[in-house]
C-alpha cells in the first residue's frame, strides 16, 4: 500500500472527480462528502509520503511498471514532498471552507463545479509529483484547462478574463512544450533524472540554451512573473470566490515549484547559475518585478484585486530567491513557496468570508468589521502580518532567509526591493484595517450589522491562521530537516 | 559569575497577561474584567519577584521556545538588566490598572473590553522584550508591542486618532522593518549569532568604522520607540490616547522598550570596547544631546499638559542613551537607573494630568490656575514628581542624574555634563510654572471652588502611590543600584 503512495496522490483526486461528476447528476448532496473524502485521503497520503521521504530518502514510482527512462515515473524527494503536503492540505481546507459559497452560487451546477475543482487538484498534484518532462506538460494542461473553466463559471466579466487567460496560458504552455521538444531532440529523453545526467555533458550547446530560455519564459508566463502577469489580476478577480480561493494559492505556487525543479535539478545549479551567466540579470529583474508588483498593488481599490496583486510580489520573491543561487536564497525561496501557499490561502479565505456576508468589498463598506466579524478579521490580520513579514508568523522567516541570501550574494537591490515591498504590503493591509477599525457605529448605507461568517468558513480559516504562526515557530525544524537537505549539491 | 539555569519562570512572566486575554475579551461584566486584570498584574509581579533572588545571585534563568535558525533561537534569558526593567514595568502595571478603572469608568469610555485586552497583550510583549536572550527574540516582541498598542493609541476612534495611529505605525514599524531588520541581518551575517553577549558579537567581524557607524545608527534610529530626534514625532501625536495609555505605555513600557533595545544592542551586540575603539561614542552623545536640548525647548512652549509631558519624555529618554554612550560603567548604570526613576516620575505626572482631566475636564496648562487648592494631594504628587524629573533631592531623579553627571565627568565628556545641567534648568522651566499656577495663582472667577474628593478617586491615589515611590527610591536605592551594578558587571566585566 505505502509503495503506491506517489500514484495515490494523483489517482485519488482523479477518481473522486469522476465520482463527483456522477454524484452531480444523481444526488448533488453527495458531491461535498465525496470530495471531502477524496481530498482527505489525498492529504493524508501526501503527509505520509513526506514522512516516508524524510525517513527513507527519495521515492521513485514507475507507472505501469515501465522502467525509466521509457516509462513515466513519479519521483518524490524532499522538495516536492513538502510541496505536495502543502498543496493537498490547502485543497482540503479550502474544500471545507468553500462549501457554503459553492452552494449559494452554483446550486444548479454543483457537480460540474466540484468535478472541475477536483480535476484541478489532480493536475497540480500531478505536476508536482511527476518526474517526466512531457508528462508534466500533460498535467499542466489538465490544471490549466480546468482553471480556465472554473474562472469562466463566474458571472460578469469572468468569461472574458478567462479567455484572456486561455490565450496567455496556452502561449506559456506552448513555450514549455517547445522547449521540452528541443531537449528531446538533443537528448532523446524526457525523464527528468535522465535528462539531467545527459545535459551535464552538453553545457556548451546553443540548442540547450534556447531550450532553457523558452522553457523558463513559458513557466514564468504561467507564474505571472512581471511583465508576463497581464492575465492574472483579471482572471483571479473576476473568478467566482470558491474558484479563486483554490486557484490563487495553488496554481502560481506550483509553477514556481516547476521553475525550481527545472533550474535546480534538471538543468542543475552549475548550468543555470554558472554556465549561463544570467543569474544576476534575473535577480535584478526580480527586484524590478517586486517593485512593479508593489506599485500595481498600491493602485488597486478593490480588495480582491489588491490581494491578487500581492501574488505578483510573492512570485517575484521566489524567482529572485531561486536565482540568487546561494544556500540561503534558495532555501528561502523554497520555504517561502510553502509559506505562501498558506498565507495566500489565509488571506483569500478571510476575504471570501467577508464577501460571503456582503457583496461589495469597497473600503467604505468595511466600517466596523472588527466588532462584527472578529474571527475573520483576526485571521486576516494574521495572514496580512505574515505577508508583511512580521514575526513570529512564517512569512518573516522565509523573508529573513531571502534577505540573508541577497546580502551574501551582494544583491543589495533585491534587499531594498524586499524591504520596500514589505512596507508597501503593510500600507496595503493597513488601509483595510483602518477602514474596518474606524468609523465604528456610523455605517452610512444599509445600516445592517454583519454577522460572523458561518462556522464552516470560520473554523478552517482559524486553523490556517494558527497554522501560519505554528509554521513560523517550527521554521527551524522545517528548514533544517526538510528544506536544506532538499537542495541539490551544486548550491553553495 | 553565576550559572545558567533552565526555568519556565520567564515564559510564565511573559504569558500570564496574554493568558487572561480570552477571559477579558469574552467577559461582559466590567467587574470580572477588572478583577482578572488585577489577577494577571499581581501574578506578573509575583513571578518577576520570584526571579529576583536568582538574578541577584548572578544566575541567569533561561528558557528556549523554539530554535529558528542555526545559532539563533527564540529564547528568554533573565539577567539583571532585564529584571530591572521587568520589575519597574510590571509593578507600574498594577498601579495603572487601578488608575485605568477610575479613569475609564469616570469618563464612561467605550470599548473597555478591547482596552483591557490589548493592555494585557502589550504588557506581555514588554516582558518579552525585557527577557529576550537575543536580538531576534527582542525584535519579535518589539513588533508585537507595536501592533498591540495600536488599538490603544487610537482608542477614541476619531479622526485625530486615525492620523495619530498612522504616524505611530509609520515611524515605529517603518523603523523596525526598514532599519533594524537589515541591520540585524548584517550582524547575523558577520557573526552567525545574535545572542546578547558580554563584549558584543561584532568584535571580530572585520567591519570598518563607517560600516559600524552605519549599523549603530540603523539601530538607534530604527528603534523609533526611543523617540530620538528626528524620529520622535509619533510620541506627541500618540498623546490622543486615553491618559492611562499615555502614562504606562508612553512614559514607561513602549518608550522604555525602545531605549532598552538600544542599550541591549550597545552592550550586547556592538560592545562598549568596540564602540570606544572605533570612537563612535562621541557621535551618539551628540545625537542624544541634540534630542535632550531640542525636546526640552519644545516642551517649554507647549500649552497642552500631556503634549508638554510628551516632549519632556522625548528629552528624558535620551538621557538614557546619553548615559550608555559614555561607554562607562557609571554611565550604563546611571542610564539603567534612569529607566526606573524616570518611569516613576513621568507616570506620576501623567496620572496627575489624567486626574485633573477626570475631575475638572481641563487639559491645558493655562487653565490650571488655582487647581492646587481644589486638588492639593494630586498637585503635591505633581510637585514631587517634577522634582524627580528635574533631579532634585530627596527624589529618585537625583540619583540617576548624579550618576550620569559623575560618569560624564569621569569620562571627560564635559559636553555631557553641560547638556545634563542645561536640561535640568529647562525642565524646571517647564514643570515649575505648572506647580506655581496651581498653588499661587487665583482661580478664575465663576469656577467651582469645592475641594475634589481625592481620597475616593483611584486616579489621585495612583498618583500619590507613584510619587511616594519617587521618594522611596531615593531613600533606599539599594535594590536599584544592586541590579544596575550587576548588569554593568555582567556586560562590562568590572
Amino acid at each position: 500500500m505505502t509503495s503506491h503512495l506517489p500514484a495515490l496522490v494523483v489517482t485519488v483526486p482523479l477518481l473522486t472527480a469522476f465520482a463527483a461528476f456522477a454524484a452531480g447528476w444523481l444526488r448533488p448532496k453527495l458531491c461535498f462528502p465525496v470530495g471531502l473524502t477524496g481530498l482527505g485521503i489525498t492529504a493524508i497520503s501526501s503527509i505520509w509520503l513526506l514522512a516516508e521521504v524524510l525517513e527513507a530518502g527519495t521515492v521513485t514510482y514507475e507507472l505501469g511498471r515501465w522502467p525509466a527512462p521509457w516509462g513515466i515515473v513519479y519521483v518524490v524527494d524532499r522538495l516536492n514532498g513538502v510541496v505536495l503536503a502543502a498543496i493537498s492540505l490547502c485543497a482540503f481546507i479550502q474544500w471545507i471552507s468553500s462549501r457554503a459559497s459553492v452552494k449559494s452560487q452554483f446550486s444548479d451546477r454543483i457537480g460540474a463545479f466540484y468535478g472541475l475543482e477536483l480535476l484541478f487538484v489532480t493536475g497540480v498534484m500531478g505536476i508536482t509529483v511527476t518526474g517526466d518532462a512531457f508528462n508534466l506538460y500533460v498535467l499542466l494542461e489538465i490544471a490549466s484547462i480546468t482553471a480556465y473553466a472554473l474562472i469562466a463559471m463566474g458571472g460578469g466579466r469572468a468569461p472574458l478574463s478567462s479567455l484572456n487567460y486561455v490565450f496567455m496560458g496556452t502561449i506559456g504552455a506552448c513555450f514549455y512544450l517547445l522547449g521540452v521538444g528541443y531537449l528531446y531532440i538533443m537528448t532523446g529523453s524526457l525523464n527528468m533524472a535522465d535528462l539531467a545526467s545527459i545535459l551535464q555533458g552538453m553545457r556548451s550547446s546553443q540548442a540547450i540554451l534556447v531550450a532553457f530560455v523558452i522553457i523558463i519564459v513559458g513557466v514564468w508566463l504561467k507564474m505571472g512573473f512581471f511583465p508576463l502577469h497581464g492575465w492574472l489580476p483579471n482572471a483571479y478577480t473576476h473568478a467566482p470566490w470558491p474558484a479563486t480561493t483554490l486557484i490563487a494559492p495553488l496554481m502560481t505556487k506550483v509553477m514556481a515549484y516547476v521553475m525550481m525543479r527545472l533550474v535546480l535539478f534538471l538543468f542543475g545549479p552549475e548550468y543555470s547559475f554558472g554556465v549561463l551567466g544570467l543569474k544576476d540579470v534575473v535577480v535584478w529583474w526580480a527586484s524590478l518585478a517586486v517593485v512593479a508588483g508593489s506599485v500595481i498593488a498600491l493602485s488597486q481599490k478593490d480588495l480582491k484585486r489588491m490581494i491578487t496583486c500581492i501574488i505578483l510580489i510573492e512570485i517575484a520573491y521566489m524567482v529572485g530567491g531561486t536565482f540568487l543561487g546561494n544556500r540561503s536564497g534558495t532555501t528561502g525561496a523554497i520555504f517561502h513557496l510553502v509559506n505562501d501557499v498558506f498565507m495566500t490561502l489565509c488571506v483569500f479565505l478571510a476575504v471570501s468570508s467577508l464577501a460571503f456576508r456582503q457583496r461589495e468589498l469597497d473600503m467604505d463598506t468595511m466600517e466596523g468589521l472588527f466588532s462584527e466579524m472578529p474571527f475573520t478579521m483576526g485571521a486576516l490580520v494574521t495572514g496580512a502580518l505574515s505577508i508583511v513579514g512580521v514575526p513570529p508568523t512564517c512569512g518573516f522567516f522565509s523573508k529573513w532567509l531571502l534577505l540573508k541570501g541577497a546580502l551574501e550574494a551582494g544583491h543589495y537591490e533585491f534587499m531594498v526591493a524586499l524591504i520596500l515591498s514589505s512596507l508597501v504590503c503593510l500600507v496595503l493591509f493597513f488601509r483595510v484595517f483602518e477602514a474596518a477599525y474606524f468609523g465604528h457605529g456610523e455605517r452610512s448605507h444599509g445600516h445592517h450589522r454583519m454577522r460572523e461568517a458561518p462556522l464552516g468558513m470560520v473554523v478552517p480559516l482559524l486553523v490556517v491562521a494558527i497554522g501560519i504562526v505554528a509554521l513560523g515557530l517550527m521554521s527551524g525544524e522545517v528548514i533544517s530537516s526538510i528544506i536544506e537537505p532538499a537542495l541539490p549539491r551544486g548550491v553553495l | 559569575m553565576g550559572t545558567e539555569v533552565n526555568s519556565i519562570l520567564p515564559l510564565l512572566a511573559v504569558m500570564v497577561s496574554a493568558a487572561v486575554v480570552p477571559i477579558l475579551a469574552s467577559s461582559r461584566s466590567a467587574n470580572v474584567r477588572e478583577a482578572w486584570t488585577f489577577v494577571a498584574a499581581f501574578g506578573k509581579v509575583g513571578i518577576v519577584l520570584a526571579m529576583l533572588p536568582h538574578v541577584l545571585r548572578g544566575d541567569k534563568l533561561s528558557f528556549e521556545i523554539a530554535p529558528v535558525f542555526p545559532g539563533v533561537s527564540l529564547a528568554f534569558r533573565v539577567d539583571a538588566m532585564g529584571e530591572l526593567f521587568a520589575l519597574v514595568s510590571s509593578f507600574l502595571w498594577i498601579v495603572t490598572s487601578a488608575y485605568s478603572i477610575g479613569y475609564m469608568r469616570g469618563l464612561k469610555e467605550h470599548g473597555q473590553t478591547r482596552y483591557y485586552s490589548y493592555f494585557a497583550l502589550a504588557m506581555s510583549s514588554t516582558m518579552g522584550v525585557a527577557f529576550s536572550a537575543n536580538l531576534l527574540t527582542l525584535y519579535v516582541f518589539y513588533e508585537l508591542l507595536s501592533f498591540a498598542t495600536y488599538p490603544l493609541v487610537t482608542h477614541h476612534q476619531d479622526e485625530e486618532g486615525r492620523s495619530a495611529g498612522r504616524r505611530y505605525l509609520t515611524y515605529i514599524v517603518g523603523g523596525s522593518i526598514g532599519l533594524v531588520l537589515p541591520a540585524m541581518l548584517v550582524c547575523y551575517g558577520s557573526s552567525q549569532t545574535l545572542d546578547f553577549t558580554p563584549g558584543g558579537i561584532l568584535a571580530n567581524s572585520g567591519l570598518s568604522r563607517f560600516e559600524l557607524g552605519l549599523l549603530l545608527f540603523m539601530f538607534v534610529f530604527g528603534f523609533a520607540k526611543a523617540a530620538i530626534m528626528p524620529f520622535h514625532s509619533w510620541l506627541p501625536a500618540a498623546m490622543v490616547a486615553p491618559t492611562p495609555v499615555s502614562a504606562l505605555l508612553h512614559a514607561v513600557a513602549v518608550v522604555k522598550v525602545g531605549v532598552f533595545s538600544i542599550l541591549r544592542v550597545l552592550v550586547g551586540i556592538m560592545g562598549f570596547e568596540l564602540l570606544s575603539g572605533q570612537a563612535l561614542g562621541g557621535i551618539l552623545i551628540l545625537v542624544a544631546s541634540v534630542t535632550i536640548v531640542g525636546a526640552s525647548l519644545v516642551a517649554l512652549c507647549q500649552d497642552g499638559l500631556k503634549k508638554m509631558l510628551a516632549y519632556s519624555t522625548v528629552g528624558q529618554l535620551s538621557y538614557i542613551v546619553l548615559g550608555a554612550s559614555l561607554l562607562s560603567e557609571n554611565g550604563l548604570s546611571g542610564g539603567l537607573i534612569h529607566i526606573a526613576t524616570h518611569a516613576f516620575g513621568k507616570i506620576t505626572l501623567f496620572f496627575c494630568a489624567g486626574a485633573i482631566y477626570v475631575a475638572t475636564g481641563k487639559q491645558n496648562i493655562s487653565e490650571l490656575n488655582g487647581i492646587g487648592r481644589r486638588m492639593p494631594l494630586t498637585m503635591a504628587s505633581f510637585l514631587i514628581a517634577s522634582m524627580s524629573i528635574i533631579g532634585v533631592p530627596p527624589t529618585a531623579g537625583f540619583l540617576s542624574k548624579w550618576l550620569l553627571i559623575t560618569a560624564s565627568v569621569d569620562s571627560g565628556r564635559l559636553e555631557g555634563l553641560f547638556v545634563l545641567l542645561l536640561s535640568s534648568l529647562l525642565s524646571a522651566g517647564y514643570l515649575i510654572p505648572v506647580v506655581y499656577r496651581a498653588f499661587f495663582l487665583p482661580q478664575p472667577e465663576g469656577e467651582p471652588t469645592s475641594v475634589v474628593a481625592e481620597w475616593r478617586s483611584p486616579c489621585s491615589i495612583a498618583a500619590m502611590v507613584t510619587s511616594f515611590g519617587c521618594l522611596l527610591m531615593f531613600l533606599s536605592p539599594g535594590l536599584l543600584l544592586g541590579l544596575a551594578r550587576k548588569a554593568a558587571e555582567l556586560y562590562l566585566g568590572v
